[in-house]
């Protein structure tokens, strides 16, 4: 990898005074399990790591008790370990500890983080490949839209690089309706994680709408006691990524569901928010028949590329089995 | 990778990896000079209090099995390649270098992570635990001594990381169930396949912490 200068700030204002304006330059350096990976492959080249080992941004709060008891403040610096064991986050949100339990393997979630999850650069190997001048490295051409593609968006409408966003923390938080507060060189914002993502299609922009010198402090989740879960469709029981991810948040009361957010995972360059399958089990029970037809509903709208229309019907059984899950139905396809 | 596989002549003793490494390696290596850690690179912008290491070799004290140790490297160094290359600590192996095939695992402050995907800068101030230290007042500890016992492994290369790695599982939690092991090995992989002898040094082990021995 290119050689860099290595900064230890001590807090998050010093570490945003680091950051250069533009992307490329610098890079902050958190869990590393991306940054390195990249650099080694000269994707990344930054001239300044700046590392937030020490930066304090690294603990889970329950927001003064008087005044907010029930939002829950994990520093963006917590691990995804840290996430999956936590035990008040297991019963206010399995989808969340589910999703972070369920990525890579145990020495990823040790050193991985929450901020790292969610702005970590996306999986096309076509991006990965150091010698192919892609769309997001300045090139003129998607080479997936045309080429091996099995992995990437259904969901391709209006985009010229298919890409599909590597979060399996943000579909959960955006059902979840978290938000994430961030400081950048004029202070601190907070942005709904609803709104934290872009689709990229270019060198100067990334799979977030932060800017290069903006950096996560934490996300806060309210907690109005949703059912929720997160559901993955993968190849292999550990160290994979999802083909296809559900994540399901709603109020239950009287069997029936309200308030209800589906949100798709690995299908488009973001996180694909499924209003239609939403609609669809609004107000009703739980049922496999009304699980189902919510499935049906998510996967509308899909426009498959050459090699992966077989993920089409991997969301509608995705969409089922986390709706089921969350109802605390039975898990009927365990045996 | 290779261009972080020099060594920066601090080192004095000669070992193995000294004697294999090619002259134009060797003198390019020279030409780099470690800076004390007073000296560290780069001023930093009037505006901003914090100083940059690097990008020349910075010097770093590690704790490496117990033993404190120092060496110099540059910032881009990962811990895996300090171990192995600066200091001589070559249990953690060198396959993927790409996080993903367990063979490097070492324990941080006692959680098993891949030491490929790490700065050896990073790891200054915690401690590390590599294949070596699996020793238990003069004899193998149980984990690799179940593994020589029921033949689990086959070339060994990954051998190193799977004891650190399950290791670390019984230290978390010397109630686990054999489930629970394999689930903390997940983040390993062996390509003979020895799995299955894995699993009977598991059951063993499992066994013997549940009488409580």
């Amino acid at each position: 990898m290119k050689n860099f200068t290595y900064y230890r700030p001590k807090t998050a204002e010093q570490a945003v005074a680091l950051l250069d304006d533009k992307w490329g330059t610098t890079e902050l350096l958190a869990g590393g399990t991306d940054l390195l990976d990249l650099q080694k492959e000269y994707i990344a080249q930054p001239d300044k790591v700046i590392a937030l080992r020490d930066v304090g941004i690294n603990q889970l709060r329950l927001d003064g008790v008087d005044k907010k008891p029930d939002d829950f403040i994990l520093g963006a610096g917590m691990t995804l370990a840290e996430i999956a064991a936590h035990g008040g986050l297991k019963e206010a949100f399995p989808a969340l500890t589910t999703a972070a339990g369920d990525i890579g393997g145990p020495q990823i979630r040790n050193m991985g983080t929450l901020g790292g999850n969610l702005c970590q650069r996306n999986r096309c190997w076509y991006f990965r490949d150091e010698h192919t001048p892609c769309l997001l490295k300045g090139g003129d051409k998607c080479f997936a839209i045309d080429g091996e593609n099995r992995y990437h968006a259904i969901f391709t409408q209006g985009h010229k690089c298919v890409i599909v966003n590597p979060s399996t923390l943000a579909p959960v938080l955006i059902a979840l309706r978290a938000t994430a507060e961030v400081l950048g060189p004029k202070g601190k914002r907070k942005l709904k994680l609803a709104d934290f993502f872009h689709a990229p299609s270019s060198a100067s922009e990334r799979e977030h709408v932060l800017k290069p010198n903006e950096l996560v402090l934490t996300v806060t989740i309210p907690y109005p006691k949703l059912k929720n879960a997160s559901y993955e469709v993968r190849h292999k029981q550990s160290y994979d990524w999802p083909l296809v991810q559900a994540a399901v948040a709603f109020q239950y009361a009287d069997n029936k569901a309200t308030d209800v957010r589906i949100v798709l995972g690995h299908v488009a360059p973001t996180p694909h928010v499924a209003d239609a399958a939403a609609k669809a089990l609004e107000g009703k029970e739980v049922t496999e028949a009304t699980a189902s037809a919510a499935g049906e509903a998510a996967a509308q709208g899909a426009m498959p590329l050459s090699q992966n229309a077989y993920k089409v019907k991997l969301v509608s059984v995705a969409v089922k089995r986390a709706l089921l899950t969350a109802a605390g139905r039975k898990k009927y396809w365990e045996v | 990778m290779s261009d972080t596989q020099g060594r920066t002549p601090l080192e004095a003793a000669l070992s193995r990896r000294d004697f294999l490494r090619t002259t134009g390696a060797a003198a390019a290596a020279t030409a780099a000079l470690a800076e004390t850690p007073a000296a560290f690179a780069e001023a930093a912008p009037a505006n901003l209090s914090v100083k940059g290491m690097g990008p020349q070799p910075i010097k770093l004290t590690l704790d490496v099995n117990d033993a404190s140790v120092t060496t110099a490297v540059e910032p881009r160094v990962t811990l895996l390649d300090a171990l192995r290359n600066y200091l001589d600590v070559t249990g953690c192996k060198r396959v993927c270098d790409r996080g993903t095939c367990g063979a490097c695992t070492v324990m941080v402050d006692g959680k098993p992570i891949y030491s490929c995907t790490m700065l050896a800068v990073e790891a200054e101030g915690k401690k590390i635990k590599t294949a070596e230290s699996l020793i238990d007042g003069g004899k193998l500890d149980a984990v690799p001594a179940a593994f020589v016992k029921y033949d689990a492994q086959q070339c060994g290369f990954c051998t190193p990381g799977f004891v650190v790695a399950m290791r670390a599982a019984f230290d978390k939690n010397p109630r686990a169930t054999p489930a629970e092991i394999e689930e903390a090995l997940s983040g390993n992989i062996c390509r003979c396949g020895t799995y299955q002898q894995m699993r009977d040094a598991i059951a063993e082990l499992c066994n013997k912490q549940k009488k409580g021995g």
